[in-house]
């Protein structure tokens, strides 16, 4: 049953050690104020499933920067240095995939599927330690689905019954990321009542979510 | 020879040409993303953006940013009429699975198999390769545009490549600010030539043998 609750609340959620997914593509649907709270709790060991680490300064960069984490599955860290500069150092644990790899293995652990097979990475590095199949004579790579404790995720508007619609290019991860995990957290910038969201309109179940978090308004917003 | 901005103008130009109205196109960063704006009158592109949309136009006036609509270098940017948002699912189904009419990427090196290596400088640049693997794979053209050589001098066009691959044998056409070659199971046909350069000229630029247009 979805709840709408605290900031803090739902950020209790979040333990040390856990695996957590994280929305947004540079930053771009990435749920800030829940980033926050998690860097300032000071939250340690993580290993953070998301398309990248954000953009230095920003709420996902500081999870990074705050050293909240201590192994990264992404796609692109190029748009934050401090992850290129901890991997390269060796404080942080680097796994790098393509990016429609990613969200294929996110989207199997969700979907109950054992995993998938795709030609990209064929004759790269990616292809390393991997089992390989031939149908239909094309050449693919067995990955497999990739699960994690907790979400968090951005949304545009919510019902009270946790249906989520997204804006724009904030949607990338987020709607795949809410099947892959054991419990989805959502920051909101608006939430209404049930039955205010056309049923056609819905782009994420309600039956994924667990909290709702309502986006607080800001002395200073933070665009970008 | 052109001046080098005249030179690059003719690349821009050149590649502009390779599509036909309605193509879906997915234009990677930096000399790609010009292409845009060089279409020859008439020619109307539907540009998919990796993170999620179709339908990518002009970057916005000042004050009119929404934070929500951003490219894939996460610049900010506008979504024409008649575009429409999707999750990263759906964005490389589209990308992987083969809908994507032509993709136009940059290169490190690429070479006479069309093996191309872009993502990677193993101990110097690690930004990773975020979705140009899946988008040399699975579009149905891949075109490179680039400088022909490296701006330290360095080769680019290979026999073989040296750095890590981002795909291996996608490449179908190389437009580079001295010429136009073709990646065919015979090794690179010289297509065409920027004006005022020979075939001798882009040769001695090439580590891969080229092979005349007949």
């Amino acid at each position: 049953m979805v709840q709408v609750v605290s900031l803090e609340e739902a950020i209790s959620k979040v333990q040390n050690g856990m695996t957590i997914m994280v929305g947004g593509f540079i930053g771009c649907g990435a749920p800030d104020q829940l980033l926050d709270a998690v860097s300032q709790k000071g939250i340690k060991e993580l290993t953070l499933i998301a398309n990248d680490t954000g953009i230095l300064g920003d709420a996902m960069s500081q999870l990074i920067v705050k050293r909240c984490v201590s192994k990264l599955i992404a796609t692109h860290i190029g748009t934050n240095k401090e992850t290129g500069r901890q991997m390269t150092e060796g404080e942080l644990e680097v796994k790098l995939v393509p990016q429609g790899t990613l969200v294929e293995q996110i989207r199997a652990a969700g979907a109950g599927l054992g995993g998938i097979l795709t030609p990209t990475g064929i004759g790269t590095i990616v292809e390393e330690g991997k089992q390989k199949f031939v149908a239909n004579g094309t050449e693919y790579l067995l990955e497999l689905p990739l699960g994690a404790n907790v979400a968090l995720l951005k949304a545009y508007k919510a019902d009270k019954a946790g249906n989520l619609v997204y804006h724009r290019a904030a949607r990338n991860f987020n709607p795949i990321m809410a099947m892959a995990v054991d419990f989805v957290i959502a920051q909101v910038d608006q939430i209404v009542e049930v039955g205010e969201i056309d049923p056609d309109e819905v782009m994420t179940p309600g039956i994924f979510i667990d909290y709702l978090v309502q986006k607080q308004p800001r002395e200073v917003s933070d665009v970008g | 020879m052109l001046d080098k901005e005249a030179r690059m103008e003719w690349l821009v130009n050149r590649v502009a040409q390779e599509f036909k109205s309605g193509d879906v196109v997915n234009l990677g960063i930096g000399i790609p993303t010009k292409v845009a704006n060089a279409l020859p009158e008439g020619i109307k592109l539907i540009l998919q953006s990796e993170n999620g949309y179709l339908g990518v136009g002009p970057a916005p006036e000042t004050g009119k940013e929404d934070p929500d609509t951003v490219n894939a270098g996460g610049q900010y940017a506008t979504i024409l009429p008649g575009g429409c948002c999707f999750d990263s699912a759906m964005s490389f189904a589209i990308i992987r699975g083969g809908h994507v009419d032509a993709t136009v990427l940059g290169a490190l090196q690429v070479d006479e198999e069309g093996n191309l290596a872009n993502w990677m400088i193993p101990g110097k640049i690690v930004p990773g390769m975020g979705g140009a693997m899946d988008l040399v794979v699975g579009a149905r053209r891949v075109i490179v545009a680039m400088e022909h050589t490296a701006k330290n001098g360095g080769l680019k066009v290979l026999k073989k490549c040296t750095l890590p691959l981002t795909a291996s044998k996608q490449v179908n056409l190389i437009i580079t600010d001295m010429g136009v070659m073709e990646v065919t199971s015979k090794g690179l046909i010289l297509r065409e030539l920027a004006p005022g350069v020979s075939f001798e000229e882009v040769q001695a630029c090439t580590e891969a043998s080229l092979i005349r247009q007949e």
